[in-house]
Order: structure tokens, then sequence, then C-alpha cells
């Protein structure tokens, strides 16, 4: 007992790949529509099937074995994905013909992925390369599992492309795409989002300055951005059509009226953030508003309007899309999601909320490292 | 004109009250005192005997509702915007996200000195409280005591002759207060500058006075002020002598003087 390790991820794998076993073949035959006479039938996987278990079930029990975390985890990854490969590239050409075994098959691949992912979550390395490293394999595996089960189960239960597509196949509308989704990022992100997100959270700033310097803006100005703010700024992005056209102006309008608040809320609350000792201490220096601002209350503002830059930045990015619905020129990433969904462009819709999903992530984190780095002296940064 | 004004600080009939929502409060009553150029002065008493609020109307951090105060010749307001003193808080309010030579050149870079002047004073005062070669650390990574010492220095780059300190030391531990007890003595001593000093704590008021100014609560006023007949120079041990004993006795008996009608 002392030579093996059972973990229960492995047991169940095992477990799931014998009743797969004994429920026999892993999808139905269809009929050769090519074939003379017509009637031969055509049998999917054939000698893969035994690739499948056997990767499976040695993968399954070497993981149990007493062998060092790193060659464990290295055996439970290529089992894994050796298996889950080689069922989604048999059930190519049998569509919505996976029987019982297909996912107890794929239940059984992912659980030792599962457990592929707990084992390097465990590990502890002590070089600075190897903990990156584990940073960025341990969520890449989880995300390739996410995608994984995806195409498996939509194409193994064929699910209507209409509603789910395989991830493959937006993958190969994007990469077929490139020069439309190139134009439409253009229009959309380069033009709308980064103008409006600029001098939307740049006049939110400015504002909320005007509001603390003059008292009688802070008490009117204020209550009514807090009343503005709550309204669903997004209901003006026809009215905004009308006023600035149908080209990227009255995108760009929409995504300053949205990020606007946000940025002064913010700014006004991180002017309000300096401690009173800090205050005494600069009014001790005989020192001016302005001296006092620009060292003092704006450096403490920063973690305040750097929220409201995070916010910002997918607020923007929502607004430039859904602004677009209500009339663009042909060109545009929600002009594209509202035209190609009304021509059952399934995966064109999906490979734009994937570049749009990808432009915001790298969007919010360039903001993000900025923020680490202005920001380095906040306990929240640095670390307590 | 004027008669020759060797008073730093001069305050008479001064009173403050606050207006809370509990109704007034008075905080200060009837305080006259005067405080010579190169004096030591502590302030000490109990909680809310107004001792902090005395030393934030004479930094003009609070205006006061009765009487009058006037720091080097001039209404405190005045002075406040001449730069005529130094404050060193209860805690050390260094700027997080600013080195501690950048910290101790706050004062300097509103003031407007140039870069070369700016260098000079800087090493100039952390040579002072010790901290030379922590210049380009930040607040953060040093223990309480240094951020104090950061903050002093602070209080001493502009170079103004009064010195006020908000018990400075009151959130140390025993030792590292005494080490800086004996640094601030010394720098006094060097310096020639007026230090307001408030503390709670006899010992150290004791040992770092040329006055002892002992406050009682409700109202904030002045119940006794007591010179210490320690000479200038003072070894920690001091303390145990009988002229050491002798005054803390005295400073104790008026605490509890002003405490008595309370029980």
């Amino acid at each position: 007992m002392n030579r093996l390790k059972p973990s229960w991820q492995a047991v169940l794998a095992i477990l799931l790949c014998l009743i797969a076993v004994a429920l026999g073949a892993i999808a139905a035959p269809k009929i050769d529509s090519l074939a003379q006479p017509v009637g031969t039938l055509i049998y999917p996987y054939g000698a893969a099937t035994w690739l499948i278990f056997g990767a499976l079930l040695l993968a399954a029990l070497i993981s149990m074995a007493k062998l060092p975390p790193m060659i464990e985890a290295v055996v439970l990854f290529i089992g894994a994905h050796l298996a889950a490969w080689l069922l989604i590239r048999g059930i190519a050409g049998f569509e919505g013909l996976a029987r019982a075994p297909y996912f107890l098959l794929l239940a059984s691949a992912w659980l030792l992925g599962w457990r592929c992912v707990a084992v390097l979550s465990g590990l502890r390395p002590t070089a600075s390369w190897a903990r990156t490293a584990l940073r960025l394999i341990i969520p890449a595996i989880f995300g390739a599992w996410i995608l994984i089960i995806w195409e498996a189960v939509t194409r193994g239960a064929g699910i209507p492309f209409i509603l789910l597509p395989p991830p493959s196949a937006i993958g190969v509308r994007i990469a077929n795409s490139l020069p439309v989704l190139g134009a439409d990022v253009r229009q959309t992100i380069f033009k709308a989002v980064l103008f409006g997100y600029v001098v939307g959270s740049g006049a939110g700033f400015i504002t909320a300055i005007l509001a603390d310097r003059v008292p009688f803006l802070r008490r009117g100005l204020l209550p009514i951005g807090n009343m503005v703010s709550a309204l669903p700024i997004i209901g003006v992005a026809p009215i905004m059509v009308m006023w600035f056209g149908f080209d990227w102006q009255s995108k760009a309008a929409v995504v300053i009226i949205m990020t606007f608040f946000p940025m002064l809320v913010n700014t006004v609350a991180g002017l309000a953030a300096s401690g009173h000792m800090e205050r005494d201490l600069m009014r001790t220096y005989a020192s001016g508003y302005w001296p006092t601002l620009i060292k003092l209350r704006l450096p403490a503002a920063a973690p305040f309007i750097f929220n409201a830059l995070k916010i910002n930045s997918t607020l923007a990015l929502i607004g430039a899309i859904v602004a677009e619905f209500f009339g663009t020129p042909v060109v545009g990433m929600g002009f594209r999601i509202s035209t190609e969904v009304g021509r059952m462009n399934i995966d064109m819709v999906w490979a734009e909320i994937a570049v749009a999903a990808l432009a915001g992530s790298v969007f919010y984190g360039v903001v993000a490292l900025v923020e680490r780095a202005v920001t380095f002296w906040h306990p929240s940064v640095r670390g307590g | 004109m004027r008669g020759p004004s060797p008073a730093v600080v001069s305050a008479s009939k001064l009173g403050l009250t606050f207006q809370t929502n509990d109704g007034p409060v008075q905080a200060l009553s009837n305080v006259d005192l005067t405080i010579g150029k190169g004096e030591f002065v502590s302030f000490i008493g109990p909680s809310g005997c107004g001792k902090t609020t005395l030393l934030r109307v004479i930094a003009d951090l609070e205006r006061p509702t009765s009487g009058a105060i006037s720091v080097n010749g001039m209404t405190a307001e005045q002075a406040r915007e001449k730069r005529a003193y130094g404050y060193v808080f209860q805690a050390a309010a260094l700027f997080p996200w600013r080195t501690i030579e950048r910290n101790v050149a706050l004062p300097l870079e509103i003031m407007g000195l140039s870069r070369t002047e700016q260098a000079e004073r800087i090493k100039r005062t952390l040579d002072l409280v010790n901290l030379s070669g922590f210049e380009k650390k930040y607040p953060w990574q040093l223990s309480g005591g240094m951020q104090q010492r950061a903050s002093i220095a602070r209080a001493l780059a502009f170079d103004a002759d009064l010195l006020l300190m908000d018990e400075p030391f009151g959130a140390l531990d025993e030792i590292v207060r005494d080490h800086l007890n004996e640094q601030l003595l010394q720098l006094w001593g060097r310096t020639n500058k007026t230090i307001c000093f408030v503390t709670h704590s006899i010992p150290e008021a004791v040992y770092l006075s040329t006055r002892i100014v002992v406050m009682s609560p409700r109202p904030g006023r002045v119940s006794d002020i007591i010179e210490s007949t320690l000479p200038k120079e003072r070894p920690l041990d001091i303390r145990e002598t009988p002229e050491f004993l002798a005054i803390a006795a005295r400073v104790r008996d008026g605490l509890r003087a002003g405490h008595s009608y309370d029980d």
C-alpha cells in the first residue's frame, strides 16, 4: 500500500473507463453515402478506441504510483490530452452520433486533467521562473479544458450550429476573417472606444477638480451627477446617433457619457481620502490649494482614480459595441454582431465576441499594470 | 515703539470653545503663558485637558474664541504663513509614495528652495536624526521609531526656530522612546531651538523640559507651571537622582490637584 497514493480523480477515471468498455461502441455507425453497394456501414474510431482506453487507464494507474509530482503531472497531462484529442478527432464525420461511452471517456479524461492541475497547484517551486511558468500553465490547462469540453460536447451531441458552434469553427472563422475583424477593431476600439475613454475620463477628472475647488459646483453638480449616473445611459445611444451622425463620433459620445460619471464620482471620493493629519501638515507649511492638491491629495486619490479607469475600460467597450446597434457605417464590432446574427452566421458573432473579450482583457490589463506602477506604495499593491 | 520681546509664544486669557452636537465644550479657558526663546516647555495633563488644542492654537490649526495669542510677535496666522514653526504630529504622517529624502524635501519644495539647497538640508537633518543611509527607503520599509525620526527631520528641515511636538513618541515602545528622548535633548542643545512638547508621561516631561506646564480638564486650563532645576546636560540616569524625583513628585501633585474635583 505504501507504494501507491490513490487519488479519487484517478480511481473515478478508471471506473468510468471500465463502464465505457462494458457499454461498447463510442459512437453509432453511419451509412457511407459514397460506398457501393449502398448500405455499407462505416464505424467510427476502430483501433483508436483501444488507444483511448489505454492512454486513460495507463495515465490513471501510473499517476497513483509513488512518483515525483512533476512526473505525475506530465503523465496525467499527456494521458488526458491524448485521449481528449483522439476522442474529438474520431467524432469528425459522426457528429451527433456519440453514445454514452463517448461522454464517459470525456469525463474520465477531464478527471485526469483535473488531477493534473491539482498536482501542479500543489507544487511549491523555489525558482522564480518556475513559479511564473506555473502561474501561466495552471490557468492555461483550465481554459483549455473549457474549450475541450465545449468542442467535444457540441460535436458529440450534435448541438445545432445556430445554438452553439464548436470553438474550432469559431477559430477557423477568426482565421478566415482577419481583415474584416481588423477593420471592425479599428473602427470600434481604436476610434470610438479610445477617443471616448480618454475624453470621458479626462472630463470626469477635470470636473471633479472643479467641483472640489468651486463650492457651488460641489453642492449643485454632484447630487445631479449622482442622479444622472443612475440613468440607463445606453438609452441615449439613438439620440447621439441623431446628433453626431452614423460614424464613430456618435459612439464616442456614448462612451464619453458612460465613462464620465464613474470618473467624477471616484475622483471626488479620492480627493476626500487624504488624512486630517496630512492636511494639517500641509497647512503648517502654509501650502496653497494647488501644491496641496498636487503633492498630497492627488497621490492619495490615485487608487480611486485607477479604480474608475478600470471600470471605464470595460464600460467603454460595452458602450461602443451596443451603440453601434443603433446605426453605423457598414463596419464595426457592434454592427457586425447585429447583422451577422440576423444572417445566422453565429460563428462570426462568436468570433467578434472572442475578439472583444481579448481586446477588453488587454485594455484592462494595461490599465492594471500602470496602476501597479503608479500606486506601488498602496498596501493593496505592496502587500501589507 | 514696541518694547524688546524675547517671548516666542505669548498667550493671554486664551479660551477656545468647540461647538459640538452635544452643546459647547470648553477646551481651553483663561490660559496665560509666555515661552521665551530657547526654552523646552512640556505640556502635561490627562486626556481632554486641552494640551494638544493649545499646541494647535499656537500652530494656527485652531482659532481661539477669546483672548490673544502671539507667536514671534505676530498673530498665529501670520506666523504660520511665515513658516515660523515646525510641527511633529502624534503619528509620523509621512507620505507613502515618497522616499524618506523626498518626504523631508516636501516642505522645502513648497517653500521653493533650490535643488542644491534642498539636498544640503536633507543631508544635514537626516544626519541630525541618525537616518543617513535610509534616504532612498520608503516610509513603510522602516520601523515606527525610524518613521517618527524621519518626521522630526522633516520638521527640522525647514529650520524654524520653534518646534511644536504633539506626543511624538506616544506610539513607541519605552526603549525607543528613551533613545529618541536622549537624541532630542542633544538636538535641542545643539540647535538652541524653542520646543513645545505635549506628553502624558511624567518622566518624559521632567527629563526633557526646562519648564513643565501642568494642565487639567473640564475646562482645559493651566493648573501649575514648574521650573526645572535640572542642569542642561542630562544623561539618562539623571532620572534616578533625588532632584529628578522631587520634580516628578511636584508634577504628580499638580496633576492630582487638577483631578481632585471630579472624584
